[in-house]
């Protein structure tokens, strides 16, 4: 289709505006990062540091247990997405394939519980954890992830299994493999890039989340990385930047990094989800 | 793509309640419940069961760390709550947020979709940059933010030196700044979802449609409204919807940004609900300012399912 010339160059700045806007705070968390202390106190700031530094970086894990902090992580994000996508892919094969109560029950779950506030999901939970003694832990916390994980990990699993024609199953049946050995060697292969996809973003959920950790582990040695990030910043919201934004960018890179590799399974995923609802 | 495998239409089965054996009736097939069972228990007992505890506790006088038993109220918190005027200030910030992050995000994420659709250089940067809002963490999104509007060392203030504009100013502690400040937060970091969903949407219309549209001598606005706008309706509903639900829950953001201050401009409802339940103890207060929220996601929600049905349930 033709475009004029005007409308190309129009389009173009606009391109350029929203580049600037997406990339401009990161590259100032960035910069910050490697920014030694005087620099930062310096009332005109740059972008560009002049002379920049990892000391912040050794200050950051100096001040808070940021390596304690990332293995927390870790262990919630990991457990959360394993048990997730191992009690959820059964489960949506189910839905997938049988259109029964129990799956039209579930579908309507799924999208209702999108609309929790989770406070009030949160104080029940607290008392429940309390009573079993599971606050402040890890089994604790990877549990309210699971299920925290589950309507996405069913949605995007449901989408997954329908993606496998059913006639290869049938063909199976047909040469004599029983139902198990079918699942097993023709359905679950075909199905594994989409489990993995839905695993990894169940890990970031669950290594990005912060209100769960925040109101269900009480010392600094149990807390996951967000939660710390915040200790950061002092109770009157005084921040030593520097540190700040070193602990803050290495946050991020996981999740960047593994985001980057499943970013269109999960577009396309979101959309099943979101235009099914 | 995805989006046209899944949504088949199939005709919704009618209920039977006479002739046994009929499988669509059954609740679940035979022989796969062990299927179903290591989802639906924690999804039971960790998800439907706390929700349904959750309302009743509304119901109580609940608190943290008492030692007389707890005991019903009836509706004495919803009575409370009604003259409760720090609740209805946070619940106004909260709507009034969610409308102001929601709206814009919507109309950017489609101006950015449909010239992401054009044939434009660069358009693969900005699809590999819109990761960064959408993977990070919240908290570190508040944290980076905070840097930009911090007052001397941030870039938001030192660029407005730089061009001229004056001394720039302490942006999340002014009473009439720190809402809009924490509202474009809120906008950076869901955009690019929106954008994508919208994208993805787009790219499943026809190209046909609109050359024979422009043939036709259609022009942008009616080619956008005869044939792009039905054509990503639906993906537009529900992402709008989600995001109204989500910002209007969020908390994260905010709690790093401003903890709710300064005065009380910045206090979400999350953020009031959890400084209730966690700060103070009042657990059967702050459950029921939970349902309260619940009940106005209800109303989203069932605007939303009306567009839906008007349509005549296709979408």
């Amino acid at each position: 289709m033709r475009t004029g010339r005007a409308a190309r160059t129009g389009q173009y700045a606009a391109l350029l505006a929203y580049l600037v806007f997406l990339a401009f705070p990161f590259l100032w968390l960035v910069s910050t990062a490697f920014k030694p202390a005087r620099e930062l106190g310096s009332l005109h700031p740059t972008w560009i540091p002049k002379d920049p530094t990892l000391d912040n970086f050794r200050q950051a894990f100096d001040e808070q247990p940021l390596l304690q902090a990332a293995l927390n992580s870790l262990v919630a994000a990991l457990g959360a997405a394993v048990v997730a996508v191992l009690i959820a892919t059964p489960m949506a094969y189910v839905m997938a394939r049988h259109r029964t109560t129990l799956s039209r029950m579930a579908t309507g779950w799924v999208v209702v519980s999108q609309a929790f506030p989770f406070v009030l999901v949160i104080i029940p939970l607290f008392l429940v954890l309390k009573n079993l003694r599971l606050i402040n832990s890890m089994p604790g916390l990877i549990m309210v992830y699971v299920v925290w994980a589950l309507p996405f990990a069913l949605w995007m699993l449901v989408g997954y299994v329908r993606a496998v024609p059913a006639e290869l199953e049938e063909a199976a049946a047909v040469d004599g493999a029983g139902k198990l050995r079918t699942l097993v060697s023709v359905t679950a292969p075909l199905l594994a890039p989409g489990i993995v996809a839905t695993a990894l973003f169940a890990f970031i959920t669950a290594w990005n989340e912060f209100f769960f950790a925040l109101v269900l582990l009480k010392t600094p040695e149990k807390q996951t990385l967000p939660v710390v990030l915040t200790h950061f910043i002092g109770a009157e919201g005084v921040a030593d930047l520097g540190p700040l934004a070193a602990a803050a960018f290495l946050a991020t890179l996981p999740s960047l990094v593994v985001f980057a590799v499943i970013q269109k399974r999960i577009t396309g995923g979101m959309l099943a989800g979101a235009v099914k609802s | 793509m995805t989006l046209a495998t899944a949504t088949p239409k199939r005709p919704r089965p009618v209920k039977r309640r006479t002739s046994a054996g009929d499988g669509e009736r059954r609740l679940l097939d035979h022989g796969a419940w062990f299927l179903v069972l290591p989802a639906l228990i924690p999804i039971l007992v960790l998800s439907v069961g706390p929700l349904l505890y959750g309302i009743a506790l509304a119901f109580t006088d609940a608190q943290s760390g008492r030692t007389e038993p707890t005991r019903w109220i009836g509706t004495l918190n919803f009575q409370d709550l009604l003259h409760d005027t720090l609740f209805w200030d946070s619940f106004r910030i909260g709507l009034l947020w969610a409308v102001g992050v929601t709206v814009p995000q919507f109309l950017l994420g489609l101006g950015l979709a449909l010239l992401l659709n054009q044939p434009l250089r660069l358009r693969w940067l900005a699809r590999a940059l819109a990761i960064i809002p959408w993977a990070m963490p919240e908290v570190v999104v508040g944290i980076m933010w905070r840097l930009v509007y911090n007052p001397d060392a941030g870039i938001l203030n030192e660029t407005i030196r730089d061009l001229g504009l004056g001394d720039g100013r302490d942006w999340l502690s002014g009473l009439a700044t720190a809402l809009p400040a924490v509202m474009v937060v809120g906008v950076w970091a869901g955009m690019p979802q929106t954008t994508v969903a919208l994208l993805a949407g787009l790219q499943n219309t026809p190209r046909e449609l609109h050359e024979a549209a422009a043939m036709d001598g259609a022009g942008a606005w009616r080619r956008f409204r005869t044939v792009t706008w039905p054509a990503i309706r639906p993906v537009a509903l529900a992402i709008t919807a989600l995001n109204f639900i989500w910002n209007f829950n969020s908390f994260a953001l905010v709690y790093v940004l401003t903890n709710g201050g300064p005065g009380g401009r910045t206090r979400l409802p999350m953020l009031f609900a959890y400084e209730e339940a966690f700060r103070y103890g009042q657990f059967g207060y702050a459950a029921a300012m939970g349902c309260v929220m619940v009940a106005v996601i209800s109303i989203v929600l069932a605007f939303h399912l009306v567009g839906r049905l008007r349509r005549g349930g296709d979408a």
